[in-house]
């Protein structure tokens, strides 16, 4: 086997030589005159697929002009061939056989345009990614497959029209959907580049997940002192409009013009401001907390991992942004106690409605972090079952000096230091069983390496055990750190936790695991397990996505426009996404992505124009019966019936539509003209591949 | 192997999922049959019946349509408008004597280039299994 493949390769290598023949001239024709480039690619594509039988099928396809290959058609030799082609050949199309159009089909219309022809008449046929990559030890298989992409393309390049992209001016504003650190630094830089920016934040206040660390590695800064100064800058910025307890409800439009619908949620509560506007001077939410003192509705608190209590009046903790009260009008019993002891402020309205506000924004970044995975759904390790098992948030609140126990790391069942510490890493992490994430959380490595630490520094004598698959140390000075951690005296054992038993009278645990460096079974009596648990989209996250028309990846992380070169862009022009919504990243790395997304999400704004790809509908007329079926069709609302020469016809709002062609798809008279994927262009590329023909 | 029937199949998929896949099974290099031709749409709600009728009168084997997931099409529900009128279609089929597994509608997102090839290697199976079409005069 191996031998034929090398074969092969050698063949394909002595090929390549050969395979730079002269362009191939074909005799003078009317018009369409088309021009077909096939592309090698290097080997990529020349290395299965058969670059001269290409360019010889290629030159007998009706109105193919002339015809030329290189080794790299992207490359400026190659665009400068597709220029100098146009014009010394006369060519009205071009196609060029080669990647994705997804990749370069901007390229060379560019080099379309510099040749004189109108960009659009030009069409690509892939012949990389869906064919020479796909069938690489099917080199005939591959090269018919080759001819017949040119071919459909020839067929359509033929038939394409001049078409102007539409400019449309920028909306001078953005928004920012999370205010998690991601959020806060991506709308920071937004409104410090004279950007309007609207943050949007679910929850009542900001900060996200990092607010409920304790330190951060592996500088160990306090995870508060370095993000409330950030917070506060939220607040202060005269630029961004922060609107926390909200949340995004509808979002229409395209870049440069989305019109959001945002639901401020019912806090019961006015800010000094809104109680300005409804004639209380000086009266709003000052943050007294007197309220709170008084209400007699007692819940779990969310913030500290319900740890601690809460009243239906309340805030996170001490240091939110905005300092403003909420309530929980699900377990608000109204009793009214809270507006008696606020007094002349007059802060709280218990008849308090959700409020839609419209507000019109350029572009916008989406930052709505990450949940845990529910743990529980891995019966082996008892977790709700045992109460002195803890996930790795709940392990931040107790060690937290601002946390439910001061900062003591005490046992959930006795409330008794523990002197030995399990924490078994990737949990539900990088598992293929069927219950968990295949996927690594990237952060859980380094904060259990944290934790360990955490707990030597605060308790005498105390033994953490790491049980792990690899220590993933990848960041700056994070190697370092586990070093420096190791040296301290936590113990690292490689193995994964089979289960966990409970004594039920004394609560300790027993940890079954296999140590697979000493390739023996372990057992290890300990006081406490720690889960460092896998992380997950932010639940009901889709619905904001699906909004903004973002996908997914098969993980369901939000899918970025390019892995490598596009990692905070998205599918929709003028959306852009930063932080732990888009795949498991640390903070540093979190900031980086969130600078990066504020950066591109700039450009438009500043550019204050944008050409939106000229793909929309039109009506043809004399064709259309006036039947309105498409205007139900459309999900923009783009299409409407209007009254011409004494009968209806139909006409579209360019602005509204996005191109789709679900209306030209059902048009039962034919009278709705895609434009670039007209109904004949179409069927010309079906008849190229099905009826073939020769010139 | 050169006399062995080669089925003509044509793929209609749309730009921002199915077509995304396929390239994603590019540059994954996973390995599928090279008996499919790809017309790119923006959008499966684009697929008229027309273009699928045009194909089998005009000799094709099979037709794929794919697109995104429900809920996940670019254009919102352009799928759902798809999807209707393609089962729709595939039902009629029958009465022009075609059996209804020659047209597939598949939904292969962005991230599932794996599932594009398997996509490919079932409809070339199928057709292949199916034979030529009853109704291509060749
Ligand atoms: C136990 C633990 C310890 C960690 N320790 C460290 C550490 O020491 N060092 C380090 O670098 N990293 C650490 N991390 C990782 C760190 O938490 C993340 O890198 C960081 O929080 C990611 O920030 P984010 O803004 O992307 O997401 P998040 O912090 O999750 O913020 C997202 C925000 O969006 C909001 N939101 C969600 N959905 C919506 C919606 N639909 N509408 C409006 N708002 C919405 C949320 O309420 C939230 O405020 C740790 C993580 C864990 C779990
Ligand atoms: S865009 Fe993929 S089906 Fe609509």
């Amino acid at each position: 086997m191996a031998e034929t493949k090398k074969t092969k390769k050698e063949t394909a290598a002595k090929k390549e030589v050969k395979k730079q023949a002269a362009p191939v001239k074909i005799k003078e024709k009317q018009q369409p005159r088309i021009g077909v480039f096939a592309c090698h690619c290097g080997t990529n594509i020349a290395g299965s697929i058969d670059i001269e039988a290409l360019q010889a099928a290629a030159a007998k396809i009706p109105n193919v002009a002339y015809v030329d290959n290189y080794q790299y058609m992207c490359s400026t030799p190659g665009q400068k061939k597709i220029e100098d082609a146009i014009k010394e050949h006369n060519l009205t199309g071009i196609v060029v056989a080669a990647c994705s159009p997804r990749l370069h089909e901007p390229t060379f219309r560019t080099a379309t345009k510099e040749g004189g022809l109108n960009p659009f008449r030009f069409e690509m046929a892939n012949i990389r990614e869906q064919n020479a990559w796909v069938h690489m030890h099917d080199h005939e298989g591959a090269t018919e497959k080759a001819i017949d992409a040119v071919r459909i393309a020839v067929a359509k390049a033929a038939l394409l029209e001049d078409l102007i992209p539409k400019k449309v001016p920028v909306e001078k504003a953005a928004m920012v959907v999370g205010a998690g650190i991601a959020g806060m630094q991506a709308a920071l830089d937004l409104a410090n580049a004279g950007i309007k920016t609207y943050l949007i934040e679910k929850e009542p206040s900001i900060g996200g997940r990092m607010s409920q660390l304790d330190k951060t590695f592996p500088t160990l800064d306090c995870s508060q002192c370095i993000l409330t100064p950030k917070m506060v800058d939220v607040g202060r910025n005269e630029n961004i409009d922060l609107m926390t307890y909200s949340e995004v409800d509808a979002v229409e439009g395209y870049i440069g013009n989305f019109d959001v619908t945002i639901r401020k949620k019912a806090r019961g509560v006015l800010t000094p401001k809104e109680a300005e506007g409804r004639g209380l001077v000086g009266g709003g939410c000052n943050g007294c907390g007197d309220c709170e003192a008084v209400c007699p509705v007692i819940k779990p608190n969310l913030f500290e991992v319900n740890m601690k209590p809460r009243k239906a009046i309340y805030i996170n903790h001490p240091q939110v942004v905005p300092l403003i009260y909420t309530i929980d009008f699900d377990s608000c019993v109204k009793c009214g106690l809270c507006v008696t002891a606020c007094g002349d402020k007059k802060a709280i309205d218990l008849e308090m409605e959700d409020e839609l506000i419209k507000v019109k924004v350029g572009t916008a970044i989406l930052a709505t972090g990450y949940d845990l995975f529910p743990i529980e759904k891995k019966d082996e390790w008892g977790y709700n079952k045992y109460e002195n098992v803890v996930t790795s948030l709940e392990f931040e609140r107790l060690i937290c000096a601002s946390g439910p126990t001061g900062g003591h790391l005490v046992r959930p069942s006795d409330g008794v230091t523990p002197k030995k510490v399990a924490f078994l890493l990737c949990s539900g992490s990088r598992d293929n069983t069927g219950v968990g994430k295949p996927y690594c959380s990237r952060f859980c490595c380094m904060y259990s390496i944290k934790h360990a630490h955490q707990i030597i520094e605060k308790i005498p004598g105390v033994k953490p055990y790491l049980f792990y698959m690899d220590i993933r140390a990848f960041g700056k000075a994070y190697e370092e750190f586990y070093y420096r951690i190791q040296d301290e005296g936590a113990r690292f054992i490689r193995g994964r936790v089979a289960n966990i038993l409970e004594d039920p009278v004394t609560k300790n645990l027993t940890v079954m695991a296999d140590d697979t460096l000493l390739d023996r079974p372990m057992k290890l009596d300990v006081d406490m397990v720690v889960l460092a648990t896998a992380v997950q989209p932010t639940t009901g996250v889709d619905t904001v996505r699906k909004m903004f028309g973002v996908s997914n990846s098969m993980d369901g992380w939000m899918l970025e426009a390019h892995p490598k070169l596009n990692p905070c862009g998205t599918t929709t022009a003028g959306v852009y996404l930063a932080g732990v919504c888009q795949g498991p990243k640390d903070i540093p790395d979190t900031v980086a992505q969130a600078e990066g997304a504020a950066s591109a999400a700039s450009i438009p704004i500043h550019m204050g124009a944008v050409e939106l790809e000229p793909y929309f509908a039109m009506c043809i007329e004399e064709k259309c019966a006036g039947c309105g079926m498409c205007v139900n069709l459309c999900p923009y609302s783009a299409l409407a019936l209007v009254e011409k020469d004494g009968r209806k016809v139909m006409q579209v709002t360019e602005a509204k539509c996005k191109g789709c062609g679900t209306c030209g798809g059902f048009c039962p008279g034919g009278a709705i003209w895609m434009q670039h994927f007209a109904t004949p262009q179409i069927v010309a590329q079906i008849d190229a591949f099905l009826l073939g023909g020769e010139q | 192997m050169a006399d062995e029937w080669q089925p003509k199949i044509i793929g209609i998929i749309c730009n921002w999922c199915s077509y995304a896949g396929a390239d994603l099974a590019g540059s994954a290099r996973t390995q599928y049959p090279p008996d499919i031709r790809i017309v790119r749409v923006m959008c499966t709600g684009r697929v008229d019946t027309l273009f699928i009728l045009k194909a089998f009168t005009d000799g094709a084997d099979g037709v794929l349509v794919s697109g995104c997931h429900f809920g996940d099409c670019h254009y919102l529900e352009g799928n759902y408008k798809g999807a209707k009128r393609l089962f729709l279609l595939k039902s009629l089929l029958k009465n022009i004597g075609l059996e209804d597994k020659r047209l597939r509608m598949t939904f292969v997102s962005a991230s599932e280039g794996a599932k594009w090839a398997k996509v490919v290697e079932d409809v070339v199976k199928t057709v292949k299994e199916a034979g030529p079409s009853p109704i291509a005069n060749r």
